[in-house]
């Protein structure tokens, strides 16, 4: 008797792109605010990013339904975390508690394809690059998403990613201003928007310093 | 005594389906198979006072990926009949190629002005012909001496003859604009500006359809061919900066090897023998 093939599934692709870039002493993160499923468009303004802590933001794109979950569920972790050391979670604590998270449901996954992006406990820019059950690397800049094939060479061209082949190793932070890096976020995303269907509409960017968090928006094609 | 050989008789044209087994086989084991460059799409066709207008997108994808950002959908048949094409680039092409062609020889035999049946009747049976295997979802229109004619045409063969007529992924989307206001003796103007506004309703609301507007507008004995007629879908952002990318793949390392060090080198050896 052959094995018969589920003809409904749990998990839908809402599609979209994130990126973040570290810099010296800050971290843009940045998504695209379009929502879909199949060829359709379910709404043109929707936040792919979200704040775990003050130094930690997370951008995520695949299933929405189950990233809310994963979101929801880090900030109840994170709400413990406070009453229990008083004090909040820096990012590369967060950043093992999501890889810890995901790899919980290697059986049954969170369709969630993170980024998350902040200041490390020295004030530098850090960027961790997540899969879907949690395997993560702390990178200079990441991208996921339907746009990260695009996206990915044109970072690695621009931003010469030492190669984990090449030693010795060399900082995971890129030499980039402020103002640069959010030109290059723009940039990525509306070249991604004129090849990939599901990224488009507008482009929020999220940028953390020292001085806190500031959102700029920017407008995408909507076709 | 040697046997007798089965001669293998070439083929003689058409679809070989010898390896749609083997395919079905792989595709139960979860092999992917490659895929078309599929026109996602929208695509319109409507009578007006005086005769047919046409209208198309421009985008054509290859899955999530849009491999032209400026396609032409409307392809010509005749000087009187021109043809949109939903449905896999290739065929839509090809089928409208042969079909035109077939009308300008039977033109030249007939010495008349091609109809707008002659060519529907040209392409239903060839799609019939291929059981639907020929993927080419058409709005075909045009005007000739019996009046102006608009007909959608389906993969496996059916047609319909319509007043209004929408095709492609984007079809509800311009059906839906359609719906609401077309009504009979559209002037010139009003037609182009129903026709753009579908359009543009597939292109906004459609992922499968995008970038710009083309249309074409056919009368009695004229016809007028706007290409990117709207392109309501300009780039957003232009760095300033500009991005200089090196001329060439950058060197990360270089070792040699000398290759000559490994081989022994006998000197006054045998010769090959021939």
């Amino acid at each position: 008797m052959t094995k018969q093939a589920a003809n409904w599934s749990p998990y839908d692709n809402n599609g979209g792109s994130c990126v973040a870039i570290a810099g010296i002493d800050y971290c843009v993160i940045a998504a695209d605010t379009r929502m879909s499923t199949g060829y359709s468009i379910l709404t043109r303004e929707y936040s792919k990013i979200c704040k775990l802590a003050d130094q930690s933001l997370m951008a995520s794109s695949g299933f929405q339904a189950d990233v809310k979950a994963l979101q929801k569920f880090l900030a109840a972790k994170h709400l413990i975390y406070q009453h229990q050391h008083n004090k909040q979670m820096s990012c590369p604590a967060m950043a093992q508690l999501l890889s810890n998270t995901l790899y919980y449901k290697r059986f049954f996954p969170y369709y969630s394809f993170n980024v998350l992006g902040g200041l490390d406990t020295e004030g530098k820019g850090c960027v961790y690059t997540y899969d879907a059950v949690g395997s993560y690397e702390r990178v200079g800049y990441g991208c996921q998403g339907s746009g990260s094939t695009l996206i990915m060479p044109f970072l690695d061209n621009q931003l010469k990613s030492p190669s984990p082949l090449l030693l010795p190793a060399q900082d995971a932070v890129t030499p980039l201003s402020e103002v640069e890096a959010v030109d290059l976020v723009k940039t990525c995303f509306a070249s991604a928007t004129e090849r990939d269907i599901y990224t488009g509409d507008k482009l929020e960017i999220v940028i953390l310093n020292a001085d806190g968090i500031r959102r700029e928006y920017m407008e995408l094609r909507k076709d | 005594m040697s046997k007798a050989a089965v001669v293998e008789l070439p083929p003689s044209g058409g679809f070989s389906f010898d390896l749609c087994r083997r395919n079905d086989m792989l595709s139960k084991k979860g092999h992917k198979s490659p895929s078309y460059f599929k026109t996602g799409t929208t695509i319109v066709g409507l009578i007006f006072q005086d005769g047919v207008i046409l209208g198309a997108d421009t985008r054509a994808t290859a899955g999530p990926i849009v491999c032209d950002k400026n396609c032409e959908k409307i392809h010509y048949m005749a000087p009187n009949i021109y043809c949109c094409g939903a449905g896999t680039a290739a065929d839509t092409e090809s089928v409208t190629d042969m079909v035109s062609s077939q009308l300008q020889l039977h033109r030249y035999h007939t010495s008349r002005e091609s109809r707008v049946v002659t060519a529907l009747t040209l392409l239903k049976s060839h799609l019939f012909k291929y059981q639907g295997h020929v993927q080419a979802a058409l709005v075909l229109g045009g005007v000739d001496a019996t009046g102006p004619h608009l007909h959608t045409i389906y993969p496996h063969g059916s047609t319909d003859t319509l007043p209004f007529a929408t095709m492609g992924s984007g079809s509800l989307a311009a059906m839906a604009v359609f719906e609401s206001k077309y009504r009979e003796g559209l002037t010139k103007d009003e037609g182009i500006n129903l026709v753009c506004e579908a359009i543009r309703s597939g292109i906004f609301n459609d992922l499968g359809s995008g970038s710009n507007v083309d249309v074409c507008v056919i009368t009695k004995g004229h016809k007028e061919y706007l290409r990117n007629h709207q392109l309501p879908n300009p780039r957003t952002y232009v760095s300033s900066k500009g991005y200089p990318f090196p001329k060439k793949t950058e060197v990360l390392l270089t070792k040699i090897t000398p290759l000559k060090e490994q081989v022994e080198v006998i000197e006054g050896g045998d010769a090959m023998e021939e």
